[in-house]
């Protein structure tokens, strides 16, 4: 409705003056991510790859946080998000958030249960 | 009797009623809703994904061995690099539609039509590169063994390098009769598509070529798929390979565990849908801001709406890139 934008981003770091000039510069800081997670998916350093953080690699880490904060940008730039009563983005955001972490949570735990049967044949507890 | 009570002391609170608590329109809030909704299926997609891929979590194909090829670029390995175009054209089209939105406000009628024209551009490449993908998917490699327990066997050299079945399958001449009708009527009917060698081709090829190895889809803990010795290789090629596979199906694929074909069709088809519908409703609005329509309404609120579902197809593909590519 109204047209006024939030011209600050990284927590009032940055300062645009206009609305376009926000738009290039998530447009830069968009790329630049993408770059960097086009070039350690190409590298694969391998301390990244060896070294895990709750049995996941950090390379795995690096790239799902990264992609979370594109998707920040994306929906509170590109989208206005950032713009909107705190009321539409929580009905919005919060409920997203709650019902992947359930699903994300229990199916990947399910999963790696049934990995386990499969790899050592061995029925732990009622399956 | 003033028995029913008229007031109910919430007047002009933010939700007392009459007012516009999310200070948004009914379209642009029922837009947001059906993004929600639509994230969430996208979601389920990616966790089911998740799931299959924990559970075969030591055979899992990995990406940038399976995307490897850019058009026009034949034989050179380049592992992400036509994704990563993909995802940078994607991401400029949703700058140009926000900069339409953008326009929009400001009442630009021309700028606003461009900025569209721009976005429907890239939405048209991204489309026409994700045929492409699945095209170089689904015709595949360098072909690969199937065995009786539905695993797949790879070929490669001593030095490491993959060989295409080509390069050693060695033909058997066989005489193929067209059965018919008179010959009796009970017949399986011909599967449609033949593979190129049949299994026997490939055995005899390989018996043939000392140098050559069999890769199987397990990974070893460093992540990498285990080599098997030439004498572990010709015992289980002759004992368990059954048939040939080339490409990539719903049922066989030469790259791995079959389910990642699937979840790459399913989920990449539905996010190439959603591509595909965004350009056609882009094309739509584009016409109206041609013809005058929202001048006239005084608003570019529908720029903005169809905005609104354009990014939200370039932030699916944000996560379908980490889970496909990257991950």
């Amino acid at each position: 409705m109204g047209h006024e934008h939030k011209l600050e981003i990284f927590r009032g770091l940055v300062k645009f003056n206009s609305n376009i000039q926000k738009i290039w510069g998530v447009f830069i800081f968009l790329c630049l991510v993408t770059a960097v997670e086009v070039v350690l998916g190409i590298v694969k350093p391998e301390f990244l790859v060896h070294g895990r953080f709750l049995t996941m690699k950090y390379l795995n880490w690096i790239f799902i946080i990264l992609t979370l904060v594109k998707a920040y940008y994306i929906t509170w730039d590109f989208m206005h998000m950032r713009d909107e009563k705190t009321g539409l983005r929580r009905a919005v955001v919060w409920t997203f958030v709650f019902l992947i972490c359930y699903l994300i949570a229990i199916l990947l735990v399910e999963a790696d249960y049934i990995f386990e049967i499969y790899k050592n044949n061995f029925i732990k507890f009622n399956f | 009797m003033e028995a029913t009570v008229s007031k109910t002391g919430t007047e002009g609170k933010t939700w007392g009623g009459g007012t516009q608590p999310f200070n948004v329109s009914y379209g642009k809030m029922m837009m947001w809703f059906f993004i929600l909704s639509d994230a969430l299926t996208f979601s389920g997609f990616i966790a089911s994904y998740g799931f299959s891929r924990f559970k075969f979590i030591d055979a899992w194909p990995i990406a940038d061995e399976v995307f490897t090829h850019v058009p026009f670029l034949h034989g050179v390995p380049a592992p992400m690099y036509y994704v990563a175009f993909m995802t940078l054209v994607l991401i400029f089209s949703s700058v140009t539609m926000v900069l339409a939105v953008d326009a929009g406000h400001k009442m630009q009628q021309s700028k606003v039509a461009w900025y569209m024209f721009f976005t429907i551009i890239g939405g048209g490449i991204f489309v026409g590169s994700q045929a492409w993908e699945w095209a170089t998917f689904i015709k595949g490699d360098y072909g690969a063994v199937e065995t009786n327990g539905g695993r797949i066997l790879q070929f490669l050299d001593t030095e490491g390098n993959r060989v295409a079945l080509a390069d050693f399958a060695s033909p058997i001449p066989t005489d193929r009769v067209t059965h018919e009708r008179k010959n009796g009527v009970w017949h399986y009917a011909e599967p449609t598509t033949r593979t190129t060698y049949d299994i026997a081709e490939v055995q005899k090829g390989f018996m043939a070529n000392e140098n050559l190895l069999i890769r199987t889809q397990y990974l070893d803990q460093d992540g990498h798929p285990i080599v098997l010795s030439r004498e572990a290789s010709i015992e289980k090629l002759m004992n368990d390979g059954k048939f040939v596979v080339e490409g990539a199906n719903l049922r066989h694929n030469e790259y791995g565990h079959p389910l990642f074909a699937d979840f790459f069709f399913f989920i990449t088809g539905f996010h190439g849908f959603h591509v595909f519908s965004g350009v056609v409703i882009n094309v739509i609005i584009f016409f109206n801001v041609i013809i005058g329509t929202y001048e006239r309404r005084k608003s570019y609120e529908m720029v903005e709406k169809v905005g609104l579902y354009w990014h939200f197809v370039d932030l699916v593909w944000v996560f379908v890139f980490t889970f496909f590519y990257l991950v």
